[in-house]
This record gives structure tokens, C-alpha cells and sequence, in this order.
């Protein structure tokens, strides 16, 4: 008895130097089930063929563009012609593009961040927070052709009649300020969630060493809080600019039914800003062989400039992004 | 106002008023929802209650039916409301069920991929080209499906002998339900993806390392521990994906076939070759006739089924999650 108490544990083996996490520490392939391996082809296969339809997209309409485009046509607003070398290019929509996505984050932003900010600084009552919450849910999830049905019924009320062209009593309701208004309530989601986000990032010490030195509520979010969260809200303003640029149902029906600026009486800006229009997803319908132009290399070099447009959008969010991770997060 | 403010700081905010402000506009946002609602449904009425529950069934040629319609509010006097819409909304299930499915499945495989099995180089790239293909406008996707993809399927796919045994009734040029399926696949793929992929990401690491831990492989971990926590984003972004998908409506009124028809799956594997239109390309397709107030009657009740059905999948979607709150993981 004794003698097996006093037996000395066996001598433990060297405790191995902690791995690093490299390729060896990761379990391979070679040992699973065939089953399994099956599994993981598949999710290389799909993986490259996200991949190949994103590069085929690119270099397919990247192809196209340099074929079609011609830098005339950025500054050639379209005419009536009976082919694609006689009907001008599309100056009016590209115009329009900037109008509409400059119009339409200048009400999207402001109104975006106010009601994140409620969200998370203030959120008093709790039941409208909670309503609040699921409104912009349910705003992210309304279809953008029906926001559109509905702008034709506010902008076309008299009450509005000033926004848009109107005729003996009829207020047409198609304008830039029609659609802008509407792409805005499209981009709100994206603004809200992305401000949100930057601003629960933020840890509570920051904001009561602020209340600390006797500031109010709204001077620490002016002045600490939304200065901290500008990545994340100039990321929101450009993935909102990226739907408003992108979307054509709304044009479609707010904007749409000509190719040029059909301006109304009016002081210059606005007599613009309330006639009708286009922009570059408007033409790019239209000039599809399924719209009312069809110019299909037209369309090609329209959706080409608007692609460089999404490209350049998605570019700046990565800088953004990256930016931010050098800055670093806040030590908590 | 605070004598003792100093003015170079600018007009002092008064905390209160700033509150209020932010209130009111927060009402105003909630507001203007409910407007939208009220103002849908307000709208749409007169077409429900002109056709009862045979708005949603089938019967006679809903292109001639939203003619009929358009021309009786022209001539003023007798508007006609009869609308039987089954064509459309057997046209949006199948284009929508198809496409969330293959999406469904291929945004599983990726985001499981992203977050566990790629290697880091992999992971570089699949990233960026998932954000990317979910920035492309749809009139991009329309406009590829309408010059590269139909004119495909027209040429390629569909045999001689198929065109001329459905020659009577409809044409089949490659404007159809696969072309639709598979452009909406890839626009609604990649929203899934990249919420799958965030709530794969928050599970707990201490519960994949209980299973590794247990001599499971990282394949079966992944599947048996990690996707099934992650169950409420999966459902989140799939109704997500749904909505999106009802609501596409400018990319399936370019390569769906515009034209009213219900293809049927009991004829064969040809129905995928037959055109149809959802409900959201007819609202884009009619738009002109919008002035003649039956016709627009008839629109905003498209748009109410619209809005209405993705309210129904987001409720569902909330339910779901409710239900799965216990495995943890929050979408």
C-alpha cells in the first residue's frame, strides 16, 4: 500500500511550445469522410464561381464600355435619331445621376443620423425606440417600386404642386424633387444601421467623462460621439449613395419618361430641379432592348459609366474601413 | 440662455429642444411608414372590393384585363374592376421560391467557406467580389440578362422541337423563368451571404472547441455546431433576401418575358424555358396608364400584395428567431 502511494508519477512529457496558430495548427481535409470532402468541393467550387461571375460582369462590361463609350457622349444630351450614331449621347442622365444621389443623401444623411443618434443616445420612450427599431426594418424592406407608387400620390396633391410642372390644375408630380425625396427614404435604412453601429461602438466611459466635465447630452454627441463614428457614418452615406445611384424603379415612375431635362418655368436651379428628367439607370432601361430606345450600345456604355460609379463607391468604403482599423478601436 | 456661456463656442443646444427635435423627427419617420401603409391600402381598395378573394384567383388574360381596365377609366363613366391576378402571383412564387432556393443553398456553402475553410488569400478576395455583387444596380443585372443571357438560353437551350410544340400559345425566345431564376439568384445571393457569414462569426468559440475537442472534424463542426446556431441569421437573411426579391422589379421587367402566363411545372422541364411576369414588373410595365383611376386602383393593389407579403416573411422572420433565442447566437 504504501509503496504504491510512494510510486512516483510518471515523468509528464515536456509540455509541447504553444503552436502558432499557422497552416499546421489547422486541421486538413485528407483525414474527413468522403461525404465531407464533397461538402468542402462544393464550397470551393461555389466560392470561384461567385468569383468568375463577378469578374465576368467587370471585364465583360469593362470590354463593352471601351467599345462603346466615347467621352462625347458624357457631354452630348440625347436627340431623336434613327441610329445609335445619330441620337447624341446621354449627358442629361449622367447630370441627372449627380443631382438625384447629391439631392438624395443631403435629405438621407442629416434625417439618418438624427434618428440614430435618438436611437442610441436618447431612446426615450422605450416603446417608440422599439417601433422606432422596427420602422427602419420594415422601411429597408419596402420594395422600391412601391415607395415609388406612393411618391406619385404626395407630389402629385396640389399641396405640392409647387415641386413639380402643373398644368390648368394637374400637378404632373414627376420631378427631381419627387424622386430625390423618395431615393432618400431608400438610403435612410443604410445610414441609420451604419451610424448605429459606429455609435454603440463607442464605450460608455468615453461619454461620461464628458458629462463629467459638464457637458449636455447633445454637445458630447456633436462634439465626441459623431466625430468618433465618421467612418462608420461616411460608410453609411456611401452605401445609401450606392442605392440611390442604383436604383431605376423610383426614376422610372418619378423621374423618367424623357431623355433630357424638361425644365419649368422658374430662377435657374430650380426651374431644373422641377421638371422632369433622367438618369444613367432611367437611360440604361430605356436603351435596353426591352425599353423604348433600344440602343443597346448606348445602354452598354451608360451601364459602364454607372458600374465605375459603383466601383468607385465600393473602393471608398474599403478605405474607409481600413482607415479606421489603423486608427484603432477603443481600449475599453 | 446661460449668461455665462462664452459666444465663440457657438450657439449653445439646448439639451431638452435637441431631444424634442430628435423626437419629432423620429415620429415623422414612423409617420411617414404609416402613411405609406394607409395610403397603399386607401388606394388599392376599390379593386379588392370590386373582386373579392378572385383578385388572387385565375380566369381569363390579365393583359386583357388591365386593358379592359385602363379603357373604362379613359371613357369615364363605367370603370371595370375585374382583375384576376393568378398568373402574376403564380409567376412571382416560382421566380421567387426558385431563386431563394439556389440562393439559399450556394450562400450556406459560401459564408460556411468564408468564415471556416478559406484560406486567408481566399478570403482577400471572396470578400470584396460578395460586396461587390451585391452594390451592382439591377438595371446592370437586367441589362446583361436582356443582351447575354436570354439571347443564350433563345439560341442554345431551347431545342427547335420545343419552341414548335408550344408555338400556338406562347413564343419561347429565352425571355423566361430560368433566365429570371438565375440573374435573382445572384442579387439576392450575396445579401445572404454577408449575413450568414456575420452570424457564423458570432458563435462562441468555446462550443466549436467542445465538438473539435471531442474528435469531430471541422467540417462536421461547422455544419452540426456552428451553422445550427447561427439558425437566426440564416432566417434573418433569408427573409431579407425574400423581401429584396419580391420587391426586384426593373431587372425581372427586362428578362422575365413581360407578358402574362402562368408556366406549369406539369408540362415538364419546359416550363423553365416559358415566360411569365411577376407582380412588380407589372406595376413598372403599366406605369402610363396610372392616370386612369381604375388602372390605378388595380396598381396600388398589386403594390398593397407587395407590401403586404413582405410584412407577412418579416413577421415570420421575427417569430422564427424569437423561437431560436435559446441557441444564443443573435442575427
Amino acid at each position: 500500500m504504501e509503496s504504491s502511494v510512494a510510486t512516483p508519477p510518471p515523468a509528464r512529457p515536456p509540455a509541447p511550445a504553444p503552436q502558432k496558430p499557422g497552416k499546421d495548427a489547422v486541421e486538413g481535409s485528407a483525414t474527413w469522410q468522403l461525404s465531407d470532402r464533397i461538402g468542402l468541393a462544393i464550397c470551393w467550387a461555389l466560392g470561384l464561381l461567385f468569383c468568375a461571375i463577378a469578374v465576368a460582369i467587370v471585364v465583360y462590361l469593362f470590354l463593352q464600355g471601351i467599345k462603346y463609350l466615347k467621352p462625347s457622349m458624357l457631354v452630348t444630351p440625347a436627340s431623336a435619331g434613327f441610329s445609335e450614331s445619330e441620337s447624341g449621347g446621354f449627358s442629361d442622365a449622367f447630370v441627372g445621376t449627380l443631382i438625384v444621389a447629391v439631392m438624395g443623401i443631403a435629405i438621407a444623411l442629416p434625417a439618418g443620423v438624427g434618428v440614430a443618434v435618438w436611437l442610441v443616445e436618447y431612446g426615450r420612450p422605450a416603446g417608440l425606440a422599439r417601433i422606432t427599431e422596427s420602422t427602419i426594418e420594415a422601411i429597408a424592406g419596402i420594395p422600391s417600386i412601391v415607395l415609388a407608387l406612393f411618391g406619385t400620390v404626395i407630389f402629385s396633391s396640389t399641396a405640392l404642386g409647387f415641386l413639380s410642372r402643373t398644368s390648368e390644375g394637374v400637378v404632373f408630380g414627376r420631378s427631381f424633387f419627387a424622386a430625390s425625396a423618395m431615393l432618400a427614404i431608400v438610403a435612410l435604412p443604410l445610414v441609420v444601421a451604419s451610424t448605429r453601429e459606429g455609435l454603440n461602438a463607442i464605450p460608455q466611459h468615453v461619454r461620461e467623462a464628458s458629462y463629467a466635465v459638464g457637458k449636455t447630452k447633445i454637445a458630447t454627441t456633436r462634439r465626441i460621439l459623431l466625430p468618433a463614428a465618421r467612418p462608420q457614418v461616411a460608410t453609411g452615406a456611401m452605401l445609401g449613395l450606392g442605392r440611390i445611384i442604383g436604383d431605376t424603379a423610383i426614376i422610372v415612375v418619378l423621374l423618367g419618361a424623357t431623355q433630357n431635362f424638361a425644365p419649368v418655368g422658374g430662377a435657374f436651379p430650380l426651374n431644373y430641379l422641377r421638371g422632369a428628367g433622367t438618369t444613367l439607370t432611367n437611360f440604361v432601361y430605356e436603351a435596353s432592348p426591352t425599353g423604348n430606345l433600344n440602343q443597346p450600345q448606348k445602354a452598354y456604355a451608360a451601364a459602364f459609366v454607372l458600374l465605375l460609379m459603383v466601383l468607385a463607391l465600393n473602393a471608398a468604403v474599403d478605405v474607409v474601413h481600413r482607415r479606421a482599423r489603423k486608427v484603432g478601436t477603443w481600449s475599453s | 440662455m446661460d449668461e455665462s456661456y462664452p459666444s465663440e463656442y457657438g450657439p449653445k443646444w439646448s439639451d431638452q429642444r435637441a431631444g424634442r427635435l430628435l423626437g419629432a423627427l423620429v415620429c415623422a419617420v414612423v409617420g411617414l411608414l404609416l402613411a405609406l401603409i394607409v395610403t397603399v391600402f386607401i388606394k388599392a381598395w376599390p379593386s379588392f372590393a370590386h373582386n373579392g378573394l378572385a383578385w388572387f384567383g385565375s380566369g381569363g388574360s390579365v393583359e386583357e384585363q388591365l386593358n379592359q381596365i385602363y379603357l373604362s377609366g379613359l371613357s369615364g363613366a363605367d370603370y371595370v374592376y375585374t382583375f384576376h391576378g393568378w398568373q402574376l402571383i403564380w409567376s412571382t412564387l416560382l421566380i421567387t421560391g426558385g431563386a431563394v432556393l439556389l440562393a439559399l443553398f450556394s450562400a450556406l456553402f459560401v459564408s460556411v467557406f468564408i468564415v471556416e475553410f478559406a484560406p486567408e488569400w481566399m478570403r482577400d478576395v471572396l470578400q470584396p467580389v460578395v460586396r461587390f455583387l451585391a452594390s451592382v444596380p439591377s438595371v446592370i443585372y437586367g441589362l446583361l440578362g436582356v443582351l447575354v443571357i436570354v439571347p443564350f438560353i433563345g439560341n442554345h437551350l431551347v431545342t427547335e422541337s420545343q419552341k414548335a410544340s408550344v408555338a400556338g400559345v406562347i413564343s419561347l425566345s429565352g425571355y423566361s423563368l430560368l433566365a429570371a431564376v438565375l440573374i435573382l439568384t445572384v442579387m439576392i445571393a450575396p445579401l445572404m451571404v454577408s449575413i450568414f457569414s456575420d452570424g457564423l462569426r458570432s458563435v462562441r468559440p468555446g462550443w466549436l472547441e467542445g465538438s473539435l475537442a471531442l474528435g469531430v472534424n471541422r467540417w462536421r463542426t461547422t455544419w452540426k455546431i456552428a451553422v445550427r446556431t447561427a439558425r437566426p441569421a440564416i432566417v434573418a437573411g433569408t427573409v431579407l433576401a425574400v423581401a429584396r426579391a419580391i420587391g426586384e422589379a426593373v431587372m425581372l421587367a427586362m428578362v422575365s418575358g413581360s407578358i402574362a402566363f402562368a408556366p406549369n411545372p406539369a408540362d415538364g422541364l419546359i416550363f423553365i424555358y416559358e415566360p411569365s411576369r411577376p407582380l412588380a414588373p407589372t406595376i413598372v410595365k403599366n406605369i402610363d396608364s396610372l392616370g386612369s383611376p381604375p388602372s390605378n386602383a388595380t396598381l396600388f393593389a398589386i403594390a398593397a400584395v407587395l407590401l403586404f407579403s413582405a410584412a407577412v416573411f418579416s413577421l415570420a422572420g421575427w417569430v422564427a428567431r424569437r423561437a431560436m433565442r435559446k441557441y444564443g447566437a443573435t442575427a
